[in-house]
């Protein structure tokens, strides 16, 4: 069990998380958008989506942070577990109540206004679910833990998410792990293998390039575009 | 010197009597699809009023288009790409559907299953957005022929500037009232600020003909463009979850007709062309420090397609011969450049718009004729012009960022116009000294008479077919790889073999023979080409 949670799932959840943007990109460019309802409802939306992207994203720099830099890092540039303790306790405690303040809008959004309830879909709520839940689970673990310098993760979790990286994954690490933060990797490694089946694909499209490029775009005919598209082997016309 | 070659359109605002058949046939062309129900690519607006969507032109409000930093560098007006990317999870500058209207349908089932009652069953509006009974209260043309004027009328943000020009020009009392047709599509913008507003890159200018259009492949739903769009030409699909716009019908225009909106315009206003512009000079031409230069700063980008020079230098960017003669015989080139009578939507906004406008003149003949004078006779005509029922002021708020110049001297080559032909009509000897006044001379205001009021097909619409300069390549990319005949059975066969054409086991006959199994697949087959092949299976399709 432990190798099959700590060792193997990590890798099918790349492994689903990587075909899965291939197979997006290649078969449903089109579909590959923020799908988002601003357009039905905006009142909401201008307080609730901010709070839950820049919270979501503060989260997701706090775990980078917490778990791919070594510990040994941190006490060479001096900082103590106590401290490293209370910033990621009151930073990441602050952040998660952002974020999950920012989602908890979003759903009742969701849930009351009826063209955008009307616009979710049975994978967008099942998507939700999932999102809420690995959140909520996190919140929840590390404020169960919060006695003197809390859960060191760093000792345990961290070490075990980089040795996943080494291909020698250390799933011994993951044993002693209390129970709730087991359940939320878990759901964290659901999340991302569901990444690019449902809308939140759009994670991968955030426009860094926009910095970049001039602002005008030119861009000529395609002369392989000009007559009709070959035709994709395995998708016969219908009615041929 | 960067020459390009952008298809622009002019329209005659004289003409257009808001029929809004342009823009019934536009929406079944191309947006009569789920998600697009409240989108118009084409609409006609009733000035004064609101437009659509509600107040766009009110910059202030929307933020669209182009201003100028401190230092006088182009900027868009909702802010540069990090103030972009940071408001990118919001932007509240984003019109909601209902800014533009909440589409609806009606209950029609209830006419035929209503339960026998006392009362005549009816069909109630249904929102299309949550399927539920709705009041309906604002639509794509609600203020159409000044509906509601009294009320809404001083809502028009150009109203309220004309206002700030000449206070007591612009009323709403039936008498005193006024009212013009502005049918308006997306401008295709020399400088357009929706592509730069595109996170994704995935709005672009076409390099051949300038047509700017979204990728809907690369589109990923940020929403910006429509922000960045002052017109607000571009819409958010809201079922796809994709920006879409007016193509400027590219499939049409690449074959050398003209868009579906212009083709079925039913007073015949508008004039589709080409136009060569400089595109080097653009960012300039857009930076002019005063709003009233942007007019004739764009009348300087564009290029004279008879100057020798111009066609050198266009021959050696690639801008194909047919494309230059198109340019050389544009109706929009005419009436923009050499009878300066069209003017550009709101060159304010410093996108460099490519659909032009020539400002009403009829309403002034109108009044004129009511009070007893003779409408087209040149001196009534030209004092009239600045006493219009349109107020002057009114006029340059919408084409020339205020200033009344331009558009008093576009009228007044109308006027011009009309007064010499009405001479020529009534057989006495035409004045020569009446288009002179207007700096144009006796020819050249009789070619603007025939493009303006004669207005056959072929003038109007000069359309340089993108398939000439592309037709090899289009004619390789439309058959299949290798030559056609080259299939088993076929007349090509392959080609030689190491043996010799007729070696090895092929079916020889260029004519099949006849055989059991011909005719009988020709006897029994639902289509007539299928008999001809033996063997359907071609090298193509395997390939």
């Amino acid at each position: 069990m432990t190798t099959l949670l700590w060792g193997v799932l990590p890798y099918v959840t790349l492994a689903v998380l990587v075909a899965g943007l291939v197979w997006r990109h290649r078969y449903d460019r089109f579909g590959w958008t923020t799908r988002s309802s601003r357009v039905y409802e905006s009142r909401l939306l201008n307080i609730a989506s901010p709070a839950f992207h820049y919270g979501i994203l503060f989260v997701l720099v706090g775990h980078i942070v917490g778990l791919f830099i070594p510990e040994s890092w941190t006490d060479a540039g001096g900082v103590s577990e106590h401290a490293y303790h209370l910033c990621s306790l009151y930073g990441g405690t602050a952040a998660g109540i952002v974020t999950v303040g920012g989602i908890a809008l979003l759903v009742y959004r969701r849930r009351t206004r009826a063209p955008v309830f009307r616009a979710t879909t049975v994978n967008d709520k099942m998507m939700y679910v999932v999102l809420v839940a690995a959140i909520v689970l996190g919140m929840v673990a590390k404020l169960s833990h919060t006695s003197g310098d809390g859960y060191d993760y760093r000792q345990s979790i961290a070490p075990w998410a980089r040795s996943l990286f080494t291909l020698s994954p250390d799933t011994d690490l993951m044993g002693g792990v209390p129970v709730l933060y087991q359940i939320h990797v878990v759901f964290g490694m659901a999340l991302i293998a569901l990444v690019p089946y449902t809308r939140l694909v759009h994670m991968f499209s955030a426009p860094v390039q926009y910095l970049f490029r001039p602002y005008v775009v030119y861009r000529s005919r395609d002369p392989e575009q000009l007559g009709p598209r070959p035709e994709r082997r395995g998708w016969e016309r219908a009615g041929s | 010197m960067r020459p390009m070659a952008q298809i622009a359109m002019v329209m005659n605002l004289d003409k257009c009597i808001g029929c809004h058949t342009c823009s019934v046939t536009c929406k079944q062309a191309w947006t009569n699809r789920q998600g697009m129900e409240h989108v118009w690519f084409n609409n006609v607006e009733t000035r004064p009023g609101q437009g659509y969507p509600r107040r766009y032109e009110d910059q202030e409000r929307w933020r669209g288009g182009w201003e100028l930093n401190r230092r006088g560098a182009l900027k868009l007006k909702a802010g540069g790409r990090l103030r972009k990317l940071a408001g990118i999870f919001s932007n509240p500058e984003l019109p909601e559907i209902k800014d533009y209207y909440e589409p609806w349908t009606y209950d029609y089932k209830n006419l035929t299953d209503a339960p026998l009652g006392d009362d005549f069953p009816v069909a109630q509006p249904i929102s299309q957005l949550d399927s539920k009974p709705m009041k309906i209260e604002w639509s794509a043309n609600w203020d159409d022929n000044l509906a509601g004027a009294p009320a809404h009328g001083d809502l028009d943000p150009m109203v309220e500037r004309a206002r700030r020009q000449a206070s007591d020009k612009v009323r709403f009392e039936f008498e005193q009232t006024f009212m013009f047709y502005l049918p308006r599509i997306c401008e295709h913008c020399l400088n357009p600020s929706c592509v730069a507003s595109c996170p994704s890159g995935a709005m672009y200018k076409r390099a051949e003909d300038g047509i700017v259009l979204v990728d809907q492949d690369r589109c990923r739903g940020w929403r910006m463009c429509v922000t960045g769009c002052p017109y607000k030409k571009v819409y958010f699909n809201h079922r796809t979850g994709k920006a879409e716009k007016c193509t400027l019908c590219y499939p049409r225009v690449e074959v050398g007709l003209p868009t579906v909106c212009s083709e079925t315009c039913v007073g015949r206003l508008r004039y589709l062309g080409v136009i060569l512009y400089d595109a080097d000079k653009v960012t300039a031409a857009a930076s002019m420090r005063s709003e009233r230069d942007l007019y004739e700063a764009q009348l300087g980008v564009f290029l004279d397609p008879e100057d020798t020079g111009v066609r050198r230098a266009c021959e050696e960017a690639g801008i194909p011969y047919d494309w230059l003669e198109a340019a050389r015989r544009s109706p929009v080139h005419a009436l923009i450049s050499k009878y300066r009578v069209a003017l550009p939507l709101h060159p304010e906004y410093r996108t460099m718009p490519m659909v032009w406008y020539i400002p009403p003149l009829s309403p002034v003949v109108d009044a004129l004729t009511e009070s007893g004078h003779d409408g087209e006779d040149a001196r009534n005509l030209f004092g009239a012009i600045d006493s219009l029922r349109i107020p002057l002021e009114y006029l340059a708020e919408l084409f020339t960022a205020g200033d009344v110049g331009p558009v008093r001297s576009s009228l007044e080559r109308l006027a011009a116009m009309r007064s010499h032909m009405r001479a020529i009509n009534l057989g006495e000897e035409p004045d020569p000294s009446v288009p002179g006044a207007v700096g144009m001379g006796t020819y050249e205001i009789e070619s603007m008479y025939r493009l303006l009021a004669i207005a056959k097909y072929e003038d109007r619409y000069v359309i340089p077919t993108a398939a000439v300069g592309d037709a090899r390549r289009l004619e390789e990319s439309a058959l299949p790889q290798g030559c056609s005949l080259d299939y088993d059975g076929g007349p090509g066969m392959g080609g030689d073999g190491p043996f010799g054409r007729d070696s090895g086991r092929k079916l020889l006959p260029l004519v099949p023979v006849e055989n059991f199994h011909l005719l009988r697949g020709r006897q029994t087959a639902d289509d007539t080409a299928d008999t001809t092949s033996i063997t359907p299976t071609t090298d193509a399709e395997e390939a």
